[in-house]
């Protein structure tokens, strides 16, 4: 089974058992919304954090699959291939 | 008094959560921040069933919105795994801040109720770890006329009254109050006589913009609301309500406190109109009653003469202090400020904080943390 790398920024990695990088089996659909779904399953808070209840990743949060932000792809349905890592990051929104 | 018995100020920023513990309620001890950089509009301090539980509605602008509590006075902190609020899936709605924790009565433990946005009422029976959304509110038909005030549509005031508790009120912005006589199984507008002149007919129905709403010490069926203009008090559980401004500089303002016990005893902090929105003339105060609200006395003691900074809604409280009760609230310009002796004078906890979004004081005994 080929295993995809999911990095987070430290502020999350206290949700993941103090991980920043993690290795995620590529999920059946092979898509970034089923790698959620197994994140998410197993780290519930990680899953809220990235997540709003209805599945959608919140308005300040970027999910990158290599260099491509999901949201100029195809959104959590944006295919992920082996080789690649999915990336996790908060926008620069604020003040 | 109890020699152990000190007071806990919980205090709500823009940029997190800052507690305050102090003896004498005039020398402060301040600590924090807690949860850095977060928004904090709601705090809790429930110390029923001789337990003391922090709660705070913390709101992530990245990660999103959450509650956490501490059941030791802040040295730790909890936060429910599966998330103490959340809408149900078939609602397709996302929470977006918590503004209001309120702990219903003693003789009601681990109920907490929370006011959230968008509009909607979360009831909690296991002391805040987690909330069931109130499906009558948020089915209710008028619920596609509510609109949304400045800072978002929520729900920002929930009475549960102290003796029926079968009879809950609950104030949005906009929307105005509404009444439940079935333990919120459903709801009806109660803003007869409350003026709304932002519509071409001041006194609808409902689509006020209350600002907050509490209830008297010892008149359950005697409610008070601070409105968008105008400052009113019902006799009658809503069902009419009548102005009580005559004597205030000013008929805005956000912020509204009932004594714990004493009836009749109130406090509210005039701002200079929907334009202006700070204090009349740049001179803070808070104007308290003893008559609910027919005669106004000014508290200016120890406060600013010139701070041009507004008070939010759940910036102000009350604590429950067997003796002489402390009034507190804390300003946009980060200010906050308590009185020991009922509003007669105030001294300064804190200065330069970021903007004070909710204030929450009461006693507690035992060792501090």
């Amino acid at each position: 089974m080929t295993d995809i790398t999911v990095e987070v920024p430290s502020v999350l990695a206290s949700t993941l058992e103090g991980q920043r990088s993690l290795q995620v089996p590529l999920p059946e659909d092979g898509t970034v919304g089923g790698i959620l779904d197994a994140l998410g399953e197993k780290y519930p808070l990680f899953g809220r954090r990235v997540r709003d209840e209805r599945g959608e990743v919140r308005r300040f949060v970027n999910v990158f699959v290599g260099p491509d932000n999901i949201r100029t792809l195809d959104g959590l349905g944006s295919p992920v291939r082996e080789g690649q890592s999915v990336l996790i990051m908060q926008s620069v929104a604020g003040g | 008094m109890d020699n152990d018995a000190r007071t806990i100020l919980a205090i709500g920023t823009k940029k997190g959560l800052w507690l305050a513990e102090s003896t004498d309620r005039e020398n402060w001890n301040l600590t924090g921040p807690h949860f850095a950089n977060l928004e904090v509009p709601s705090v809790a301090i429930d110390t029923r069933d001789g337990k003391t539980r922090i709660l705070a509605g913390v709101n992530d602008w990245h990660w999103g919105p959450t509650v956490v509590y501490s059941d030791d006075a802040g040295a730790t902190w909890s936060e429910p795994e599966q998330g103490a609020i959340k809408f149900p899936a078939d609602t397709d709605t996302a929470l977006a801040r918590i503004w209001h924790l309120r702990p219903d009565t003693a003789e009601r433990p681990g109920v907490v109720w929370a006011g959230c946005e968008p509009i909607s009422v979360f009831k909690s029976t296991d002391s805040g770890e987690n909330f069931e959304l109130n499906r009558g509110l948020w089915d209710h038909p008028h619920r596609s006329e509510w609109g949304a005030g400045f800072g978002g549509a929520a729900v920002h005031s929930i009475v549960p009254n102290a003796v029926d508790e079968n009879v809950v009120h609950a104030a949005m912005s906009t929307g105005g109050v509404y009444r439940s006589t079935d333990g919120g199984n459903s709801w009806e507008p109660r803003n007869k006589g409350i003026k709304a002149d932002f519509f071409p007919e001041p006194f609808p129905e409902f689509g006020q913009c209350v600002h907050h709403i509490t209830a008297d010490a010892e008149n359950p069926d005697r409610l008070y609301a601070q409105n968008h203009g105008g400052v009113y008090r019902s006799d009658d559980s809503g069902d009419e309500w009548n102005s009580i401004a005559d004597g205030l500089p000013a008929e805005f303002g956000f912020v509204f406190l009932s004594h714990p016990r004493t009836g009749g005893s109130v406090w509210t902090i005039p701002l200079k109109g929907a334009e202006e929105r700070n204090p009349v003339g740049g001179r803070l105060s808070v104007f308290h009653s003893t008559d609910a609200g027919d005669t106004w006395n000014e508290q200016h003691a120890g406060l600013p003469d010139a701070d041009w900074n507004a008070v939010l809604r759940d910036a102000a409280a009350v604590d429950d202090h067997p003796g002489s009760v402390g009034v507190y609230f804390g300003t946009r310009g980060g200010e906050v400020f308590a009185s020991n002796d009922e509003g007669a004078h105030f001294v300064t906890v804190a200065q330069r904080l970021p903007d004070v979004l909710s204030v929450r004081a009461a006693q507690v005994n035992g060792a501090g943390k």
